[in-house]
């Protein structure tokens, strides 16, 4: 009985433990949010949307980031998904059995979490030291890289669970197997395949390391791609570290406006992939 | 998997073919397999089959499960490709010609002998899509042509009445039997000249059973067709030949009344009888 | 509209030369397809040795003035132009130190917790929460870290630690100086709930794999929830959590926002935990767009290419115990 006894109290130890361990964990998160959030509103306005940065102690908004990060954003998405897709696709369909396939995956999966900021290093380089100046392009193709692992994993595993029936059955309609994967096996796993896109959306929104030296930074309203580019956390990280108040409060408005995005992007993502799960 | 040096081995002149064929002279052969070997890497799953599909004629294949039964039917259009490791060795004619050459254009192939399978498997789009998609990619029609095609395919398979009005629908939005006969008019739609059937009631209640069945027999008018099924009862109802598999070997091939009355094999006895299996 | 159809039917029957020439075109476009896949598969390869290359290449100038001493001492002076490498090193390994000493048993309690302890209602909206908090930028808890955390610490944990450890032989030298909020523990603590919901999530994973017969073996025997826990789920588990642990860990170290705002950006190694330091990653973040010369430019490469090389190394283990723990379950 006494040993019953320790037993229990062993038991009821560590499950205490457990409880208080899941209470602070989750406990912190909800600080970070709570203090983002209550910074956040208490600088966002109408300005931040449609006024440019402003200069040291003069209001102002984060306009031209805001439209650098989404220019930006867009073209490595452009950039990345094609390649991740048809990499997935080869993967999953042509080389499914192969060693390259297994090759390629273990690789992928390192890119998947490799540091952000040597990808920074890679494209300046590869891009901005031949061209000679930082630009909005060589931005978009530092988080292209970023973006490429999560849409070539996401399409390798969806692509996966496509039925071998369905697969089967219009080959031996005779269709060439090109066909076959654009017509059955792509529809089958469109969810799961936008999902992952919209998860490297997600990633990338927020990067801010590899856009610090490809993309560099504009004080003023640029669309010229070609041009050093501002962008939404870039311009975080230099007002937040900046001694000027006006910048800290932008900085915070411009944290919250990046963590509804990210948050957004991840809960349709997640709604995504459950409705097709359901059906 | 040994072949126990049963009386009716492997290597000798497969005599149940020769007596079935000399028993329906009338009937064109349209598929001659012989001595065919079939590998899942290094397992031998068939060991030196030779039977014959003759043309407008249902022939079933029947045994316990792991037979080959099915392994056979998947080398007739040649899906098995679709994997690696899995090889045939042997001859296949199709009309005389060897479609195991390796020359032979898969494609092209699989157009002429279509198959139906297990699990009904339409494919995610509409129910018209289901069947046009096929045609399209051989026959590029104008919309006209292709709705009459459509059509045509849908009442082959006994399915117009049920669809005609939601032909947009979703295919997957269908019941399993009328899954099953969709996938059936999108293989006809394709105008095979063999259509084989791997187990195609195994997943249907018995009404959508009944009315697959019906729809084989009338099918049967135009095509050349095979058959696997566990189920003796099916066999005995729709196809003319049967022919018996057991461990990776060709036990017995007949016609399907000779098969289930007069059996000449133990082991098909045994089977017919419902001794194993 | 039937009549049509049937008349149509023989005709329609395409001959084979027919399909043979559209078989011709067909195969062309399956053919392009499978190549034009094969390369987008070996173009990821081919980013890695891309950005293997583009390392040493740019690393070289600084490797070769400096040699091993790169590796070995701390001197980093951008006025003279000599550049070691230790204090990132060091900054690096001691700020992924104290987060993984903190996530990991905390991870491990509270995906503990979400298997064996949580009502059924409450684990999915907590797992999808903490799935949702791995997303979040670490630019946000860096820009939280400055403003809110360290000020924080400033006036409460790093005073009482000061006070507490300085009678204390060895652990005052580990909490010396004075309480600057910024530095290198407050850099590890931000790490540790960056880090805490991908060790969290993946040994959640991991623990419902375990095959619950496995488990309701063990409940027959009349073990405790926790006893079941140490001897059926922990070693089932190992391999899977060492591998998550490692996964976290490859963050941990290459992570540059959120230590860049809270690490001070010193080039020195102290014995203190609450002096500021700085981390490669950090580094590379603060000092690149300013680096002047070739040689500072180079070295900064330099220090990329270590933090690449050692990642690399973790997450290649972390991959492949995470693939035996998947082959295992599989």
């Amino acid at each position: 009985m006494m040993l019953y006894r320790r037993r229990r109290f062993a038991n009821s130890v560590v499950m205490t433990l457990s409880v208080v361990a899941t209470v602070i964990g989750l406990g912190w998160l909800v600080l970070v949010l709570g203090a983002l959030l209550w910074n956040g509103f208490g600088s966002l306005s109408v300005a931040v949307f449609t006024e440019m940065t402003p200069p040291p102690g003069s209001a102002g908004g984060l306009l031209n980031p805001i439209v650098g990060s989404l220019m930006m954003s867009g073209v490595a998405v452009a950039i990345g998904t094609p390649i991740g897709i048809l990499a997935g696709t080869y993967m999953a369909e042509y080389g499914r059995y192969s060693m390259l396939t297994s090759v390629v995956r273990f690789i992928n999966d390192i890119l998947l979490s490799a540091p952000s900021i040597v990808v920074g290093l890679f494209i300046y380089e590869v891009v901005v030291r031949p061209l000679g100046h930082f630009s909005g392009i060589a931005g978009s193709l530092a988080l292209a890289v970023l973006v490429v692992p999560v849409v070539v994993r996401t399409t390798e595993d969806m692509l996966l669970t496509v039925p071998k029936e369905l697969r089967e059955a219009a080959t031996a309609l005779g269709l060439p197997r090109s066909h076959v994967i654009a017509n059955v096996s792509y529809r089958a796993a469109r969810a799961g395949i936008v999902t992952g896109i919209l998860l490297a959306v997600a990633r990338i929104s927020g990067e801010t390391a590899p856009l610090l030296f490809t993309a560099l930074n504009n004080q003023f309203f640029s669309a010229d791609m070609t041009q050093p580019l501002a962008s939404l956390p870039v311009v975080i990280f230099q007002f937040a570290m900046s001694p000027y108040p006006d910048w800290q409060k932008l900085a915070w408005a411009g944290a919250l406006i990046i963590t509804f995005a990210v948050l957004a992007l991840s809960i349709s993502a997640r709604a995504l992939s459950a409705t097709r799960t359901n059906s | 998997m040994s072949s126990t040096g049963l009386s009716h081995g492997s290597n000798t002149v497969p005599a149940p073919v020769v007596a079935a064929r000399a028993a329906l002279a009338d009937a064109d052969e349209k598929v001659a397999i012989r001595n065919v070997d079939f590998y899942y890497g290094d397992n031998r799953a068939l060991k030196s089959i030779s039977v014959s599909l003759y043309a407008r004629r249902v022939t079933a294949f029947i045994g316990p499960s792991g037979c080959g039964k099915s392994t056979l039917l998947r080398i007739l259009n040649r899906i098995y490709d679709l994997y690696p490791n899995q090889r045939a060795e042997g001859e296949v004619l199709l009309d005389g010609n060897n479609i195991l050459d390796a020359k032979q254009d898969l494609n092209l192939l699989r157009a002429r002998v279509g198959m139906v399978f297990q699990k009904p498997t339409p494919f995610p789009m509409s129910i018209y899509e289901n069947i046009a998609f096929g045609i399209r990619l051989y026959e590029p029609l104008p919309k006209s042509e292709m709705d009459g095609r459509v059509e045509q395919a849908l009442k082959r398979a006994a399915l117009w009445n049920e669809v005609k009005d939601k032909l947009s629908a979703n295919g997957l939005s269908l019941s399993g039997g009328q899954q099953q006969r969709l996938c059936i008019a999108r293989t006809v739609a394709v105008q095979p000249e063999v259509i084989l059937l791997d187990e195609p009631c195994s997943a249907l209640d018995p009404i959508s059973t009944a009315k697959i069945e019906e729809l084989i027999d009338e099918l049967k008018t135009e095509y050349t067709i095979a058959i696997v099924t566990h189920n003796m009862q099916q066999a005995a109802r729709v196809s003319d030949y049967t022919a018996f598999m057991y461990l990776g070997e060709l036990v017995e091939f007949d016609t399907t009344s000779k098969m289930f009355t007069s059996p000449v094999d133990p082991r098909t006895q045994d089977y017919i009888t419902g001794r194993f299996g | 509209m039937v009549d049509l159809a049937l008349r149509d039917a023989p005709a329609a029957v395409s001959s084979p030369p027919d399909r043979l020439r559209l078989l011709g075109r067909l195969r062309l476009i399956d053919g392009s397809f499978r190549t034009i896949t094969f390369a987008a598969a070996v173009s990821v390869l081919v980013i890695l040795g891309g950005v293997i290359v583009a390392l040493i290449e740019g690393a070289l100038p600084a490797l070769q003035a400096f040699g091993l001493d790169f590796l070995t001492t701390s001197r980093w002076n951008p006025v003279t132009e000599k550049f070691g490498a230790l204090a990132p090193i060091y900054g690096t390994l001691v700020t992924s130190l104290i987060a993984m000493t903190i996530a990991v048993p905390f991870g491990i309690l509270i995906a503990m917790f979400l298997t064996e302890l949580c009502p059924m209602w409450l684990r999915r909206p907590i797992g999808i929460a903490i799935e949702l908090l791995a997303g979040i930028p670490s630019i946000i808890y860096g820009i939280w870290g400055l403003f809110v955390f360290a000020p924080f610490l400033q006036h409460t944990l790093q005073p009482a630690l000061i006070d507490l450890f300085g009678p204390v032989p060895i652990l005052s030298t580990l909490f010396a100086g004075p309480p600057y909020g910024i530095g290198v523990l407050t850099a590890g603590l931000i790490l540790a709930i960056m880090v805490l919901p991908f060790v969290t999530s993946i040994s959640r994973d991991v623990f419902e794999a375990v095959p619950p017969v496995l488990k309701e073996a063990a409940y027959g025997l009349g073990c405790t929830t926790w006893e079941v826990f140490r001897h059926v789920v922990i070693p089932f588990a190992r391999v899977g959590v060492t591998g998550g642990v490692m996964l976290g860990l490859g963050r941990a170290l290459g992570e540059t926002m959120a230590v860049t705002f809270v690490i001070g950006n010193a080039h020195r190694i102290s014995g203190s935990l609450l002096a500021p330091g700085t981390t490669i990653s950090a580094t590379i973040a603060n000092e690149f767009t300013e680096a002047l010369g070739d040689l500072y430019t180079s070295s900064l490469v330099a220090l990329g290419l270590i933090l690449f090389v050692i990642t690399f190394v973790v997450l290649a283990i972390a991959r492949y115990m995470l693939m035996r723990i998947e082959r295992k379950i599989g």
